[in-house]
This record gives C-alpha cells, sequence and structure tokens, in this order.
C-alpha cells in the first residue's frame, strides 16, 4: 500500500513536469501566434491606408496642374481642346445640392421628429417607418436615379435641375431622418416634463426645447447627408443629363461636377483627363472639408 | 356675481388660449406625420415606378428576360436577357467580399482590442475617410493608375506562371476586368464593414474579455475565444451590409469593368471584361432607343432593387437583433 502510494506520487511527479514543459513550451508559441496576428492585423490597416494615401496623391498631383481662375468659370471647351472649364459642372452642383437639401432636409427633421416625439401612440407604423428608411438606405443610387427618370423627367418631357434635386432628395431623407431621431432622443425626458409642467403645449414643447436643444445633431445629420450626395453620379445620368451650358431654366439638362468628372475620363484626350483630374481635386476638397465641419461639430457635442 | 362673472372670463379665457395650443399642436402634427407619410411614399414610388415600367419587357420576353443571355438592342431584332450581367454582379461582388470581410473585421478587431484607445481612434478616422471619398473618385483613380498597378505587379505575374494550366488565369490581363473591378469594390466597402463590426465588437460585454483573460488566454485567443462567437452574427450583418452596397455600386464599376455586352459579359476567366446591372444601366441608359430597350433597363433595375432588398433586409434583421440583445445583457 505505502509502497503504491509512492509509485503514485512519483508517477505524479513526473506526470507534472511533463505538463509543465508543456505549458512553457505551449505558451512561447501561444504568444508567438500572438505577436505574428498582431502583426498580420496591422497590415490590414496599412492595407486600407494605402488606397487613400494614393487616391489622396494622385488628385492633388494631377488636379493642381489644371487648376486656373478659367477653369473654375468658363464652360467647357470644345472636344479635346485644352481650354475650357468646369464652370456650369460647379454651378450646377450648387444649385442641386441647395435643391436638394430644401427639400430632402426639412421633410428628414421632420420625419425624425415624428420618430422621436410622436410615433409612441402608433409603434407599428413608426416600425414600418423606421424599416422602410433603412431598406430606402440601402437602395441603390442608379435605382433611384431611374425612378426619377420615370416620375419626373417623363412627365416633365425634359432632362432638367428639378429631377436632379429629387433624386437627391430621396437618397437624402432617410440619412437625416436617422441622425435626428437618434439626436432627439438623447434630450433627457426630465426637460419635456419640466416643459409641460408650466402648461406648454405640445409642438411647442417639441420645436422650441427637443428640436432647438439638438440643433448641433441635426445639422451634423444633415451636413453628412449632403456630403453624401455631393458625389453621386449615378442617379444624376438619367436626371440632368449633363450639358456643357450653364444654368437656363427649370426644363433644360444642367451639369454636375461627378456627371462632368465621368464624361471627362471617358474621352481619348490627355487634356480631358487633366480636367478631369482637376474637377476631382475641387470634389475632393468640398466632400473632405464637409467631413471635417462635421466632426469638428461632433466633437463639440461630445462634449457637452 | 362680480366673483362668477369674473371666473367665467378667466374659465373662457383658458378655453381659447388652450384651443389655440390645440389648433398648433394639430398642426404640427399633421406636417410631422406629412412628412413621414411622404418618406414611407418614396418607397412605394420605387417599387411602383419600377414594376410599371418594366412591364413591356417582362410582357416580351417572360422568364427569358432574367435566364436570356442575349442583348440586342437593334429595331426588330431586339433580345434581352439579364443574366449574364446577374452573373457579372455576382463575381465581382464576391471576389470584393473574398477581399474585403477579412480585412475590415481584422481592422475592427485591431483597432478596437490590439491598440490603446486614442490610437485606435486616429486609426478608424483615417479608414473610415474612405469611406467619405465619391465613387466617382474611386473610379477616376482606378482607371488612370490603380489598374496599371494591378495588371502589372499581380495580374500578368499571375498569368504568366499560370496562366496555361489554370483557365481562371488564363486570359492576357489588360487591368479592365472582373479581378480589378473587384479589389476596387473592396477598398471602397473596407470602410462601411469596418465601421459597423467596430460597434459589434464594441458591444460584447467586458465580462467575456476579462473571463478570457482571468484564463490566461493571450490577446488573439480572447478575441478568438470571446468577441468572434459573441459577435458572429453582428458581424455577418455588417457583411450583408457591405455586400449591399458592393452589388449597387455603379460608376466606379461602370468605369473598369471593361463593359462586355450579352454573352461575352459572362467571366470565363478572372481577367475577363464583364458587366455588372448597374453598370449595363448607366452605359445604355442616355442611349437607349424604343420602348423595348428602355424598359429592358428598367427591368435590369427592377432585378437590382430585388436582389439588394433582400440582402438588406437579411442584414437590419441580423443588425437590429445583435444590438438589441447586447444592450439588455449590458443592463
Amino acid at each position: 500500500m505505502d509502497k503504491d502510494n509512492k509509485n503514485n506520487n512519483r508517477d505524479n511527479t513526473n506526470h507534472k513536469s511533463v505538463v509543465q514543459e508543456y505549458v512553457v513550451k505551449n505558451s512561447r508559441k501561444r504568444k508567438i501566434v500572438n505577436n505574428l496576428i498582431t502583426v498580420l492585423l496591422f497590415s490590414f490597416v496599412v492595407i486600407a491606408i494605402i488606397p487613400l494615401v494614393s487616391i489622396l496623391v494622385d488628385v492633388f498631383r494631377n488636379g493642381t496642374a489644371a487648376f486656373s481662375l478659367d477653369f473654375l468659370i468658363l464652360p467647357p471647351g470644345a472636344m479635346g481642346a485644352s481650354d475650357g472649364g468646369i464652370g456650369p459642372a460647379i454651378q450646377g452642383t450648387l444649385m442641386i445640392i441647395g435643391f436638394a437639401t430644401m427639400i430632402g432636409a426639412p421633410v428628414g427633421v421632420l420625419v425624425g421628429v415624428y420618430l422621436s416625439e410622436y410615433s409612441s401612440s402608433s409603434r407599428r407604423f413608426a416600425y414600418f417607418l423606421r424599416l422602410f428608411n433603412d431598406v430606402m438606405t440601402g437602395i441603390p443610387s442608379v435605382v433611384i436615379g431611374i425612378v426619377g427618370y420615370i416620375t419626373i423627367v417623363l412627365t416633365l418631357g425634359s432632362f432638367s435641375i428639378i429631377a436632379g434635386a429629387f433624386v437627391l432628395s430621396v437618397i437624402m431623407i432617410p440619412i437625416v431622418a436617422r441622425v435626428s431621431e437618434e439626436t432627439l432622443k438623447l434630450i433627457p425626458n426630465s426637460l419635456r416634463e419640466a416643459a409641460y409642467a408650466l402648461g406648454i403645449s405640445k409642438w411647442k414643447v417639441v420645436w422650441h426645447i427637443v428640436v432647438k436643444g439638438s440643433k448641433s445633431g441635426i445639422i451634423t445629420g444633415i451636413v453628412l447627408a449632403i456630403s453624401r450626395i455631393a458625389g453621386e453620379t449615378a442617379p444624376l445620368i438619367m436626371t440632368i443629363l449633363g450639358t456643357s451650358l450653364f444654368f437656363s431654366g427649370f426644363n433644360s439638362p444642367v451639369d454636375a461636377l461627378p456627371l462632368r468628372i465621368w464624361r471627362l475620363a471617358s474621352q481619348p484626350y490627355p487634356s480631358a483627363h487633366e480636367q478631369g483630374w482637376g474637377a476631382a481635386l475641387l470634389l475632393i476638397l468640398i466632400i473632405l472639408s464637409l467631413s471635417i465641419v462635421l466632426r469638428m461639430i461632433s466633437q463639440k457635442r461630445g462634449f457637452r | 356675481m362680480n366673483s362668477k362673472d369674473h371666473k367665467a372670463e378667466v374659465a373662457h379665457l383658458i378655453r381659447s388660449k388652450s384651443n389655440k395650443f390645440n389648433t398648433g399642436d394639430k398642426f404640427f402634427k399633421a406636417l410631422v406625420f406629412g412628412a413621414s407619410v411622404y418618406a414611407l411614399f418614396m418607397v412605394v414610388l420605387v417599387f411602383y415606378a419600377l414594376s410599371e415600367g418594366s412591364i413591356p419587357i417582362f410582357l416580351k420576353e417572360g422568364v427569358n428576360f432574367i435566364t436570356g443571355t442575349d442583348w440586342n438592342s437593334v429595331e426588330g431584332r431586339e433580345s434581352f436577357g439579364a443574366l449574364p450581367y446577374i452573373i457579372g454582379t455576382l463575381i465581382s461582388s464576391s471576389i470584393a467580399m473574398a477581399i474585403a470581410v477579412p480585412i475590415s473585421i481584422g481592422i475592427a478587431i485591431f483597432v478596437n482590442e490590439m491598440v490603446s484607445g486614442k490610437i485606435g481612434t486616429v486609426l478608424s478616422f483615417i479608414v473610415e475617410l474612405l469611406a467619405a471619398v465619391p465613387s466617382i473618385i474611386y473610379g477616376l483613380w482606378a482607371l488612370f493608375v490603380f489598374r496599371f498597378w494591378i495588371r502589372d505587379y499581380v495580374e500578368l505575374p499571375l498569368h504568366n506562371t499560370f496562366g496555361d494550366n489554370l483557365y481562371i488565369f488564363a486570359r492576357t490581363p489588360f487591368g479592365l476586368d472582373v479581378f480589378t473591378a473587384g479589389i476596387v469594390l473592396a477598398i471602397m466597402i473596407i470602410p462601411i464593414i469596418s465601421a459597423v463590426s467596430r460597434e459589434v465588437i464594441k458591444a460584447v460585454p467586458h465580462s467575456q474579455k476579462e473571463a478570457a483573460y482571468a484564463l490566461g488566454a493571450t490577446r488573439w485567443e480572447m478575441v478568438k475565444t470571446a468577441i468572434l462567437p459573441y459577435g458572429k452574427s453582428g458581424l455577418l450583418g455588417a457583411s450583408f451590409l457591405g455586400l449591399g452596397r458592393a452589388i449597387g455600386e455603379t460608376i466606379l464599376v461602370t468605369m473598369i469593368i471593361g463593359n462586355a455586352v450579352g454573352l461575352s459579359a459572362i467571366p470565363t476567366s478572372l481577367f475577363s471584361p464583364s458587366q455588372t446591372l448597374s453598370s449595363i444601366i448607366a452605359n445604355e441608359f442616355n442611349e437607349a432607343s424604343g420602348d423595348f430597350h428602355l424598359s429592358a433597363l428598367i427591368g435590369l433595375g427592377l432585378v437590382l432593387f430585388m436582389m439588394t432588398l433582400f440582402i438588406n433586409v437579411i442584414s437590419i434583421f441580423i443588425v437590429s437583433k445583435v444590438t438589441k440583445s447586447n444592450s439588455n445583457l449590458r443592463e
């Protein structure tokens, strides 16, 4: 019996040392695996950043060559000629964004207000509204462009800035609505209750306290949506068509920066490609400055 | 008597004031409700316009519109089949997903778990800047810069070494093909997938991670045993979101996929030119002549809409379920 025990003990210690050895050896292996994977994941980050750097460098390097005052204000020259500019495209982009925002921003904000403040009475409607908004965000913009062509262009009988602005506003509404809803919900209920206790009517509470209190969040949503629609190309093909003339009325084609870049890139002339890079530089400057403004607004919000 | 008068007057005043309140309230509620109905109406409008516009082509071609491979818009010999473009869409976005999903989830893990908070925030800000670059600029860059890189440093070496034996590398590459399109699509959807994946990983409860560390797990083992199983369905939802974007992307694909038409748009190798549903719409919409051609393009739009709708609804349900159950756990 005693012998047995001893034997057992010896076995145990033997076993222990084997385990120990195994653990030491294995933990070295595990550490190596851990480090290898850390390096691999870091290289993923680098892989993702390389294209960004390359895009920015190429756009700036190739784009600055085309930049001049004439380039910014003149209409496009003849095919293949190196003179002319992107004046109509800049004008068209600004106008389309302006009109689209005039429709998309108020509707989007009001939808957000409904979802955050009025939806408690009809949950099913709110559920569908939210679901449809999410669905709308996922619909490819080219499909929305087709819808704009069928509903507006075919009805009015011509490509127009109205169709372009309508299509972009449709893309804009769900983005603004979602951000607005989320910021409105951040206003604490105690503020609403305090206002009601003073006998203020509901719409004044909603408008003057809830909406005005989350102004910066709502502006963030609108700026986000604008930076998204500013680069949209596909839906503009079938709504505004593109032209080399300045704006000439609500029933004729207009030009826009992304569309102009596409047309310039499809031409076989090097001078057109250079102008395309120039237009791309302008577009990227507009959008990057919008997203920096966005960061600043949202950071200010974070500190409050 | 006097006080009674006074009382009545006050009561009247309050009533009239509150009536005023009521009209303001009613008006505002109607306004807000009207905007919501307008937003809902847009979805209905999309569905209605696409269906109505594609009726002629479905009447003419029937099922052949989905399964056919011919694409001829010459009047009198019109024939439209969407199959090559459906295949082109599926292949280019599969390539994009195969590249983008591991990289984006890796990035999300790295910036959330492997580096300190501040560096992680800066890195993810830089990666997410990619999402701000419009697709037309990706297209321009891909057409004039990236396609020459990919042709000279990836496609030609692959073609020269394996081209004789493996048919997927068989075709002489020009850089304008389904492979390039897939890679650029991947670059484009990486920031989208990684942003959502970061949220999913953030939602994994601390107790799970700490339990793994307490058992002696290394950082990677913690990720493998705590984060990945827990966030599995959320990460799947994030990937589906990226897939929806890749399938619907138009202008970038139009610029680099080579724009083949008809039977030749079915890629026979990775280096064949192809065409997607969205790119053929963008290419031919303004030149569409005759009722059937336009209707066929609208029909392609309907097919594309259905595909993205299906994918998006799946991803919405997955993501909302995950974030809901996670927030319940944290409470």
